[in-house]
């Protein structure tokens, strides 16, 4: 083959192989590690799988924040004011957790449909709603709602 | 009356930068001189205006206009001086302000230190970069303009700068990334320039490139310098979470590595030209992206300040005509430029091709872990979140295998490198390394295996560093003029390749051996984390220029000797209503002591987060050292005689130049 053809070819092999390690290496770990979003409503229904790292988010209910007299244990309900879900946690909860307000948390759902969180998540702006949160609230016809609710967190 | 002069400044920048994208082209396609003799004077024009327009806001900040609803919507009369001064960036309209002004900057910095480029060659440079401003200027006047009124109401007071950003970290971590960021828009017009008069030769990756390392090295340091940031500041120490954002950063980072390292193969060998060019654009498109991305809108988070659906359109446009426009012109030009070199199986050429490939993967992973939710999302086929374990499980590999082959392409040969020569040269480095890491990990504890790749994958690359160093600088009259002898680009590299050792280190120890624990305290009470106490003194108020804090007090004690005091905060900000945790932190060059406040549990108990972080320092550190790298490189003396020289062969072969010696050799 004509040297100049022979590097060419070589330029594409390597780009190639890069390309199929990346692809591979990719679907691989995209396959491990897609988190879906559920909502209270969903999770109630049992569309969510047990014992799958998920997403669950909507508003944290009032009144329902129990903590744990001796550790960091921590429960709450997560509600999209249709269904509501009991959330276990164990750690220090972000700056702007709060009744009333939302928040998205990672985790999985136990037997018993407990959400057992690793992490929380209500973040950095005292205005925010997580857009999935304020996605679900919309579709649920709540938004209303849940709007005066962060208003009145915030004012 | 100041603010509607920054109006007017900006509108006039524009009409500048409409005539630098026009006039000079022309002239350099027409071949007038006198056309392209306007190509400086309108650099230097537009860069003034954008900077009367960037001191005027700066004014309104400083002097508390809240008349301006930028001001009102980011300052408060309460905030002390530096962050209002930083302030002027740390909402939408004004970080694209300064976006502009880094660019009217690059572009003025250009049409400065070329003079000794061809005249074609500048005035096309700088009419690209025109047009790159002639998008950003249009941008901000139609859709963000920093300059609207709040008249006839003027607010009595702002609503206050967001507690995250009133801090240290937004007076020099958005400056320095967008330096980066901009920067390579030099790099991008540099190669467009090159599609346009098809000069894609030695001459242009020379001019290319201490564009390109300078960009780099600015981004190095942006990136570096908001991990530090979240690290203290946002994240709890965490100091890397392959959020959008920062993702957005580093896809630029990575194909920018990847491009230098190109462009010093097109220089040497007059090779990879076409592939070049194409990083070139690509690097800048990403640029784009991570302009776009973080300020359009679609990502909720710190960095997003705009929702603005019309201002997401706007920067997509941009990016697509500018996407568009140059890999049309690709397609166009690129094949008239011809690989005239050969290089056998290991050459250095063939390494700095693997470590392309290596680059452009990981820029592509981090690009799908990035937009795929996004896109998946804009299309209504689900919300999904990818998270941290993706980036670490792909990344990791890619990055493993860079540093093995970067260790043994230091030691390889432009054209052909023997196969067995390499072999044996590689097998002390690789012995002293397997063994160095072993024992600084039993150093550390327990045996981690992944613990043990990634320190071994660094000291691979410092010990062959060294290595090659010290046969380099093995000289007759003795190693210190050895060492002398030795160039400013090849120092360069040695500080650029350390760094990436030291960033290794210190991700792979403070990952696989740093130690976190929540736990519930009461004042006295006592906490261990490894090896240190943290005892738990007492908390107390305290009243800051803007808020209030809670105040605590740690000692931290290590084999009976207290050797900190801490004092954590948990500040409240009443203007906005907002809550922040300002942890404090022992540094060390080979530890970090971490305690913050989480929140109040009962009259008595808080939360608190102790840590110990080993070697988290080595991050930022070795970000530096690239950084330092990429100034040196610059500094050598090469880029300023065979540029003189440069001109002289010009004149005296003149249009048919795009072969170069290097390029004869086959």
């Amino acid at each position: 083959m004509h040297p100049i053809r022979k590097k060419r070819l070589t330029i594409v092999l390597f780009l190639i192989a890069g390309i199929a390690l990346a692809v591979g290496l990719t679907t691989y770990a995209l396959r491990q590690n897609i988190n879906l979003f559920y909502d209270p409503t969903q999770i109630a229904a049992g569309e969510a799988p047990v014992d799958v790292r998920i997403r669950a988010g909507g508003m944290v209910k009032e009144g329902s924040v129990v903590r744990d007299p001796g550790s960091l244990k921590v429960e709450f309900q997560v509600t999209d004011f249709n269904q509501s879900v009991p959330v276990q946690y164990e750690g220090i909860l972000p700056d702007l957790f709060a009744e009333g307000q939302g928040v998205v948390a990672m985790g999985r759902l136990d037997e018993n449909g407990r959400f057992v969180a690793d992490q929380v998540l209500a973040k950095h702006d005292e205005n925010y709603m997580p857009p999935e949160v304020a996605d679900s609230l919309k579709k649920n016809g709540s938004m209303g709602q849940a709007g005066e609710t962060v208003e009145a967190a915030t004012n | 009356m100041y603010p509607e002069l920054g109006q007017l400044a900006l509108i006039l920048a524009l009409l500048l930068a409409v005539l630098l994208s026009v006039v000079p082209l022309v002239g350099s396609i027409t071949g007038r001189d006198n056309l392209q003799a306007f190509a400086r004077p309108l650099a230097s024009g537009q860069f003034v205006f954008i900077a009367l327009a960037f001191g005027i806001l700066t004014h309104a900040f400083m002097t508390d206009d809240f008349s301006v609803a930028y001001v009102a919507n980011n300052s408060n009369s309460m905030l002390p001086w530096y962050f209002k001064f930083s302030a002027v960036w740390g909402g939408h309209e004004g970080s694209l302000l300064l976006w502009i002004l880094m660019l009217s900057g690059w572009t003025l910095a250009v049409a400065i230190f070329s003079r000794r480029l061809p005249a074609e060659m500048i005035s096309q440079v700088l009419s690209v970069l025109g047009m790159v401003g002639v998008g950003f200027l249009l941008f901000i006047i139609i859709t963000s303009n920093p300059f609207d009124r709040l008249l006839p109401n003027v607010p009595a007071d702002g609503t206050d700068l967001n507690p995250l950003l009133q801090d240290f970290g937004l007076i020099v971590h958005p400056p320095m990334l967008y330096m980066g960021y901009v920067g390579f828009s030099v790099a991008f017009a540099f190669a467009i320039a090159a599609l346009i008069n098809g000069r894609l030769d030695a001459a242009w990756a020379r001019w290319s490139r201490p564009w390109t390392t300078v960009a780099w090295s600015f981004l190095s340091v942006g990136i570096a310098l908001g991990s530090w940031w979240a690290y203290y500041e946002l994240g709890w120490g965490g100091w890397w979470f392959w959020d959008p954002v920062e993702n957005a950063s580093l896809m630029p980072w990575l194909s920018g590595t990847a491009l230098m390292h190109t462009l010093a193969v097109t220089e040497k060998r007059g090779v990879f030209k076409s592939w070049t060019v194409l990083l070139a654009i690509v690097t800048f498109a990403l640029s784009l992206l991570g302009t776009f991305l973080v300020r359009s809108g679609v990502l909720t988070s710190v960095h997003a300040f705009a929702s603005d659906p019309e201002r997401g359109v706007f920067l997509l446009a941009l990016l697509g005509i500018t996407m568009f426009a140059s890999l049309a012109l690709y397609a166009f030009r690129a094949p008239v430029v011809h690989v005239r070199a050969s290089y056998g199986g290991l050459s250095r050429e063939v390494f700095l091709l693997l470590n392309n490939v290596l680059l452009v993967s990981a820029t592509l992973l981090v690009a799908i872990g990035t937009l795929y939710p996004l896109v998946l999302d804009y299309l209504e086929l689900g919300k999904l979140s990818i998270g941290e374990p993706f980036f670490n499980t792909t990344f990791t590999p890619l990055a493993v295998a860079t540093a093995l082959l970067l260790g043994a392409g230091i030691f390889s040969r432009w054209k052909k490198t023997d196969g067995g020569w390499l072999a044996r040269k590689l097998l002390w480095p690789l012995a002293i390394s397997v063994i160095a890491s072993t024992v600084v990990i039993l150093g550390y504890g327990s045996f981690k295996p992944w613990a043990l790749v990634g320190v071994f994958s660094a000291m691979w690359i410092a010990v062959a560093t060294f290595w090659d160093l010290w046969e380099k600088s093995d000289s007759r009259k003795g190693r210190v003029h050895g060492l002398k002898r030795q160039s400013r680009s090849y120092y360069g590299m040695i500080l650029g390749h350390l760094g990436l050792a030291i960033t290794i280190a210190g991700a792979t120890v403070v990952s696989n051996y740093g130690v976190e624990r929540d736990v519930r305290m009461v004042p006295g009470d006592t906490a261990t984390v490894g090896d240190y106490q943290f005892v738990f003194r007492d908390i107390g108020q305290r009243q800051g220029a803007n808020f209030t804090a809670q105040y605590g007090s740690f000692d931290v004690v290590l084999d009976g000797k207290r050797i900190a005091e801490l004092h954590p905060e948990k500040r409240q900000y009443p203007v906005g209503m907002s809550v922040m945790t300002e942890a404090d932190i022992d540094a060390g060059l080979f530890r970090d002591i971490f305690v913050a406040i989480g929140e109040r549990l009962d009259d008595q108990a808080w939360a608190i987060r102790l840590q110990y972080k080993p070697l988290v320092r080595w991050l930022w550190l070795g970000a530096l050292f690239m950084a330092a790298g990429g100034f040196m490189a610059i500094s050598d003396r090469r880029y300023r005689i065979r540029s003189r020289a440069d001109q002289k062969a010009e004149a005296k072969s003149a249009p048919t130049s795009s072969e170069d010696p290097a390029g004869a050799v086959s």
